[in-house]
């Protein structure tokens, strides 16, 4: 559980920042706080020069992908370290294909490459970055890699043409399918517990004795 | 007899306007797969920009496919000189979500075998860091000690590189008998070496010409650029993971944390070199205080029974076909883990949908953020001392690209 010191951060960054955090969660000791990417900058400056705070270091910036929510299907997350205060926060900020998300890279220098990696791999626009190309992926590559919705084989492959005298790109061709194997069981289910797992279980006529799990929750983006 | 035509103004002739360079991606001195594209005005470097990407295989992505167990052996293929220390992460991860603590006899083998991982990247980097700067002779003496090292590794998981030896919940297996003595043994004898190694370069003039004052990081740059490691600590910031966010049993041992003074490519030598002889310290501690006990979770939901067992038990059969089909499933639930791998700080960021696969498996690498930072510090040197820069960022591509 989380100490009494982290919980006292977590109110103070709230109270100082008022309407620009939604809300924090603590996930284990570690702390998330969630914002707009509109507010972004801002919460992003004070934790760094705030004296209570000083996260110097911007540790790394990542995106995950829910598809299942709609318009605003990316988490982006920015973990910050304080060497000061010796603790880590999480800043999360939600965007979708088309939001602008204001670039850190004003604030931490790092951020240049981690925000074009998140670019390449999930496609979220950062307005502002100073060199947006891609990081990763090959030159001239089409899509992002790690969309939910992106096939793990990818669309195509590549082989040199000895006719051409350079590599071409072919449309993949699989022998055999892709297998993705179902490990959720009906038995699991026996009990009128939802268990992590066991979400296709046929809801029992009284409801589940508990609350949904979190998995649930997070399978359908609202955690 | 005058051989330049008197009416040439040679100021005009020799004047060389800026040009652009491509670096690698096949050069010894770009430890692997580094296409960087130079803009150059002369000698001087105005402008370095490392193309990477040309080893990525979508590891994480890949993870998101694969069960927890099933995960750990592409963390081997991320910083492949030193594979432990990035498993490590991975199984601590996976046991926070899971709210599972390894027994203690497993944490001093982690313990013991991150550090073993530290000392045979650190033989490397400087060996190959002095060959870039033209010294031969610290890299034929450092493989032979770092080949020892990994006999180490291949005799407690069989291979040299690959381990996947680190578990959620443990370790795959215990130390056979005598190996902890041979470490030992190792650990008593490869000071001399690194002293040995230490007079080929510490003092050495054309060593020293090549990097002191080369590649400055004040500390306040390093925090800017999000440095990690010996990278930070040879900017003179104190601050070690396993010193000030304690994970497994490191803070039951007692070790120091070496700091450099002027951030330049010398001084983050001197803080690697420094570090071995910690490292040595940690490991004898840890082999002569080594607990007896289980070196996995004894609980066969998550850790595998015993081969034995398996013969006579009906139940633990289940388990182990279980386990290895569909492995666990881990509670929903998110965290970010880091360890202080040899390179900086090797975080993965995991999130858990209650499944038994990573929903998300963010692997943080140390060596990304300092490759950055390769524009800003080698601007103004000359070109052979960007070679220095990349020698004494101790990159590996496996990391960088994932």
């Amino acid at each position: 559980m989380p100490g009494e010191a982290f919980k006292d951060l977590a109110d103070y960054i709230e109270e100082k920042l008022g309407d620009a955090v939604h809300g924090h969660e603590f996930f284990g000791e570690e702390l998330v706080l969630n914002t707009k990417a509109e507010h972004l900058l801002w919460v992003l400056d004070f934790l760094r020069d705030d004296k209570e705070c000083a996260f110097g270091i911007l540790i790394d910036v990542c995106g995950v992908d829910y598809p299942q929510r709609g318009e605003e299907r990316f988490d982006v997350i920015y973990t910050l370290l304080s060497l000061h205060q010796n603790h880590r926060i999480r800043v999360k900020i939600r965007a979708g294909e088309t939001t602008l998300v204001p670039t850190a890279t004003g604030v931490y220098s790092s951020a240049g490459w981690f925000e074009r990696e998140v670019w390449d791999m999930y496609g979220v626009l950062f307005d502002g970055h100073p060199d947006l190309r891609r990081i990763l992926t090959d030159y001239g590559f089409e899509g992002h890699p790690q969309r939910k919705d992106f096939p793990l084989t990818g669309y195509v492959e590549l082989r040199y043409d000895d006719e051409l005298k350079r590599v071409v790109y072919e449309p993949v061709k699989l022998t055999q399918d892709f297998r993705r194997f179902d490990y959720l069981s009906p038995w699991e289910a026996m009990t009128d517990v939802q268990l992590p797992g066991d979400e296709k279980a046929v809801i029992p006529p009284h409801g589940w004795r508990g609350p949904p799990t979190k998995a649930t929750k997070i399978k359908e983006g609202k955690a | 007899m005058n051989i330049q035509p008197a009416n040439i103004d040679i100021a005009e002739e020799t004047r060389i306007r800026p040009y652009t360079m491509n670096f690698g991606p096949q050069h010894p001195a770009a430890h692997g797969v580094l296409r960087l594209v130079l803009e150059m005005d002369g000698e001087v470097v105005e402008r370095a920009d490392p193309h990477i990407g040309l080893l990525h295989r979508g590891t994480e992505k890949l993870i998101e496919h694969k069960t927890y167990l099933q995960a750990v052996p592409y963390f081997d293929r991320l910083d492949y000189v030193a594979p432990m220390n990035q498993e490590h992460a991975f199984a601590l991860a996976t046991e926070k979500l899971l709210g599972i603590t390894a027994p203690k006899r497993a944490q001093y083998i982690r313990v013991l075998y991150a550090e073993l991982g530290r000392v045979l990247n650190h033989i490397l980097n400087i060996t190959t860091f002095a060959l870039d700067v033209g010294a031969l002779t610290p890299a034929l003496w450092g493989f032979e000690e770092r080949e020892k090292g990994m006999e180490f590794y291949e005799r407690v998981c069989g291979a040299r590189l690959h381990a996947n030896y680190f578990r959620p919940g443990g370790v795959a297996q215990d130390l056979p008998a005598g190996l902890a003595d041979d470490i030992m043994e190792w650990c008593v004898s490869l000071p001399a070496f690194l002293d040995d190694l230490g007079c080929l370069l510490t003092e050495n003039r054309i060593f020293k010409q090549r990097t002191v004052d080369i590649g400055t990081v004040t500390a306040v740059e390093a925090m800017d650029w999000g440095f990690s490691g010996p990278m930070l600590r040879g900017s003179g910031i104190a601050w070690d993971l396993r010193k000030n966010q304690p994970y497994d049993s490191y803070d039951e041992f007692d070790f120091d944390i070496p700091i450099g003074k002027t951030g330049d490519c010398y001084a983050r030598y001197l803080v690697r070199m420094a570090e071995m002889f910690e490292s040595l310290k940690i490991m004898k501690q840890a082999i002569e205080t080594m607990p007896d006990g289980d070196i996995k979770v004894n609980d066969y939901k998550i850790s595998p029974p015993p081969r034995a067992e398996m013969k006579s038990s009906m139940e633990a059969l289940i388990h182990h076909f279980k386990l290895f089909s569909e492995g666990y499933h881990v509670p929903a639930g998110e965290t970010y883990t880091a360890v202080e791998a040899p390179k900086g700080e090797f975080g993965v960021y995991l999130v858990s949908d209650g499944s038994n696969k990573p929903y998300r498996c963010r692997i943080r690498a140390p060596g990304f953020a300092h490759l950055q930072a390769l524009d800003f510090m080698s601007k103004g040197h000359q070109l052979a001392d960007t070679v220095s820069i990349i020698g004494s960022l101790d990159i590996v591509f496996g990391e960088i690209d994932r």
